[in-house]
């Protein structure tokens, strides 16, 4: 098997404030191959954003990376000087965000920032980058893409806004795309306009995307390899049938609890009781064991390992080291 | 109801409360493309130029000044006096030329009208040495103006490079650079001025001379250096506090994302997105760069002697107020009206284009 195109190993980021220092991201593994869509699903302040963020070292200030290495075609881009990552940023790696309506500069036009994207890491011409940015629109699906280079993010509704964040993130043609929470702020058609796009540009430009939602329905359509987080933790990996069918972290089950399902209709939905852990006095044992109804003894004190439950899925969680052991208990009994 | 056709429109009798069915037929192609009209598109330049012009008072004032920048910049080619040059008739100096009242000649001026020779009239009268008055009073808000628009070109310059590094890099930087900012802001800044002309008079002698900045004169070059080190302060703040709020939006970020350097985000994308505020408040620093120059000038630290400003006509005027009265009220309307129509114009400007007072 090739090398990962990007390898995350036990990556810790941290934000010192007066009050403390604040664990987003407390030693995270894992790998992406070219072609794959990975999903990074989590409650607010998980850790997903900061994640990206750390990918592409455009952690807000003082936010810094603290541990761990980040291998992309081999090189460690967490200790590169300044220069060479912002030729990463954009050209190999790009981000697209959140919220389509502040992502783009409302005093230029549409097409000048596309060609900005286009021309800081090409050595193309006004000319150039102009039927660059025309080609772009157009492969993102943007209606009459000659007008709309001229017009301000203003005159654009959301979902195309989304569209021209896409195709300023792809105009260089990246190995990766970091998509963090790409259709959040979006309606559910346009949602599912963009995911559909993202799927086919997938297809067509061959590169890798990481998809960090709190939506578990996108999660489910799109990705190859999901990762739960929690507290800046993976609690549980694995590929979707196995994270959606079979659950096996208490966090997973109770994600998977609160969604509203279209079969069942008067029954109430579990939400996941108590709320997110405090970063700031991150506990001993497993991070989610206040929440947890199983929680046992040894939640509360010993933070568990990843355990592969089988060759796609792995679970950071006690209670499967408990049943694992009953289990060959069991039979040995027997 | 046999003769009913369901593609047929029935006739409207008059009177009749019935609809009018021909209002139902499907739209054409031209008529919907009527409604397809969309708003020309505008840029934020063109639409603060058009409210600016709606307003009454900015027009007013940016008449009044274009009207005091022509004829400053004309009145000297055609009037025939120097600022510093005592009127002599045919070579000859004549006593009577001195204190003259608005439009009169002196009696050697009178014999030569007489004689059938042109005498360019005086404007405003003479002044105690014989010179021409309206001259030195154009003169003198020359030499207002200019100081008015080099010292916010310093003030903007300083401050905007300052503000701009303190507010992006942040952090320590920030507080350090701050900090500088708040000593300068607490000194006095009038004493301030004063200490620095008088040092700076001292400082720069005779060093000048030779160079270009001679012609500016020990003077003006020191209130350049007194604006420049003292009035930048604000300006850094303001720049300061609008890269702060702007540098955490998303954009600005996305900038990063695609591998934009500081430099690039600063100037592309945090800078332009506060230009309107800060040249603003620049325009409202001429107004006050005046103000001080007149006030420096008043109390005689302001430019050289046979070089005129507002200020030092006005207080050389102080002496013979009662008598020639009219000798006060040409500088001083002078500075009302220049220092007047630039508050009012900042103001237009601001309203026009502050985003925060959109409505």
């Amino acid at each position: 098997m090739s090398q990962p195109l990007l390898q995350v190993k036990n990556l810790h980021t941290m934000f010192p404030t007066e009050s403390g220092e604040v664990r987003a991201v407390n030693g995270i593994n894992f790998s992406l191959e070219r072609g794959k869509v990975l999903g990074i699903v989590g409650e607010s302040g998980s850790g997903k954003s900061v994640t990206a963020y750390s990918i592409l070292r455009i952690l807000d200030n003082p936010g810094r990376i603290t541990q761990g290495e980040i291998l992309f075609e081999e090189t460690d881009i967490t200790k590169l000087p300044r220069n060479q990552m912002r030729q990463i940023r954009g050209s190999k790696i790009s981000i697209i965000f959140q919220d389509p309506m502040t992502s783009l500069n409302p005093v230029y036009t549409v097409g000048n920032q596309l060609m900005e994207a286009i021309r800081l890491h090409t050595s193309r011409n006004r000319q150039q980058a102009q039927e660059r940015a025309l080609e772009m629109l157009e492969l993102v699906g943007v209606n009459e893409p000659k007008k709309r280079l001229k017009q301000y993010p203003y005159q654009l509704s959301g979902g195309m806004r989304q569209r021209v964040m896409i195709a300023m993130a792809l105009a260089c043609e990246p190995d990766i795309l970091i998509a963090d929470e790409p259709t959040t702020a979006l309606d559910v058609t346009i949602q599912a306009q963009i995911l559909e796009l993202m799927q086919e540009l997938k297809n067509k430009l061959g590169m890798a995307i990481i998809m960090i939602t709190h939506d578990l329905g996108v999660i489910a359509e799109m990705c190859d390899e999901i990762i739960v987080m929690y507290a800046g933790r993976v609690c549980e990996r694995g590929t979707a049938d196995e994270i959606f069918y079979n659950p096996r972290h208490e966090y997973t089950k109770g994600l998977l609890r609160s969604i509203p399902k279209m079969t069942t209709t008067k029954e109430r939905l579990t939400p996941i009781g108590g709320s997110p852990v405090d970063l700031l006095n991150m506990p001993k044992g497993c991070a989610f064991a206040a929440r947890c109804d199983r929680a046992m003894k040894i939640c509360l004190t010993e933070q568990p390992e990843e355990i592969e439950i089988n060759p796609d899925h792995r679970a950071a969680c006690w209670v499967n080291v408990k049943e694992g052991a009953l289990a060959q208990g069991g039979q040995n009994n027997g | 109801m046999s003769d009913y056709h369901p593609d047929q429109i029935p006739q409207k009798k008059p009177f009749s409360l019935q609809l009018d069915v021909s209002k139902f037929e499907p739209a054409t192609a031209a008529e919907k493309e009527q409604h397809d009209i969309m708003r020309e598109s505008t840029t934020f330049f063109k639409d603060g130029m058009r409210r600016l012009f709606k307003n009454p008072l900015a027009v007013l004032s940016i008449v009044i000044l274009v009207l005091l920048i022509i004829t400053i910049v004309v009145a000297p080619m055609v009037v025939p006096y120097g600022y510093s040059e005592v009127i002599r008739v045919n070579g000859q100096r004549d006593r009577s030329v001195t204190n003259l009242r608005p439009f009169t000649y002196s009696q050697l001026e009178q014999q030569a009208i007489d004689e059938g020779q042109q005498v360019f009239p005086h404007i405003f009268g003479t002044d105690e040495l014989g010179r021409d008055y309206f001259i030195r009073v154009v003169f003198g808000a020359r030499v207002s103006l200019a100081v008015g628009f080099f010292a916010s070109m310093i003030v903007l310059v300083i401050g905007l490079l300052y503000g701009s590094i303190s507010g992006y890099v942040g952090g320590k930087t920030d507080i350090a650079m701050m900090r500088i900012v708040d000593v300068i802001y607490s000194l006095p800044d009038t004493l301030m001025v004063i200490m620095l002309s008088v040092v700076l008079d001292q400082v720069l002698g005779d060093s000048l001379k030779g160079t270009i900045l001679a012609s500016i004169g020990n003077n003006m070059l020191s209130l350049f250096v007194v604006f420049g080190v003292l009035y930048w302060v604000g300006m850094a703040r303001l720049v300061r506090g609008q890269i702060l709020s702007i540098k955490n939006n998303e954009y600005v970020l996305a900038a990063r994302a695609l591998g934009a350097g500081a430099g690039r985000i600063i100037r592309k994308h945090i800078l332009p997105n506060c230009m309107s505020v800060i040249f603003i408040s620049a325009a409202l620093q001429i107004p006050s760069a005046i103000f001080t120059e007149s006030f420096l000038s008043f109390i005689g630290l302001g430019v050289q002697a046979p070089m005129p400003s507002l200020g030092s006509l006005a207080n050389l005027a102080r002496g013979g107020m009662q008598v020639y009265p009219y000798k006060m009220l040409f500088p001083a309307l002078g500075i009302c009206l220049i220092v007047l129509s630039f508050n009012l114009l900042g103001d237009g400007l601001r309203d026009a284009f502050d985003p925060k007072l959109r409505r």
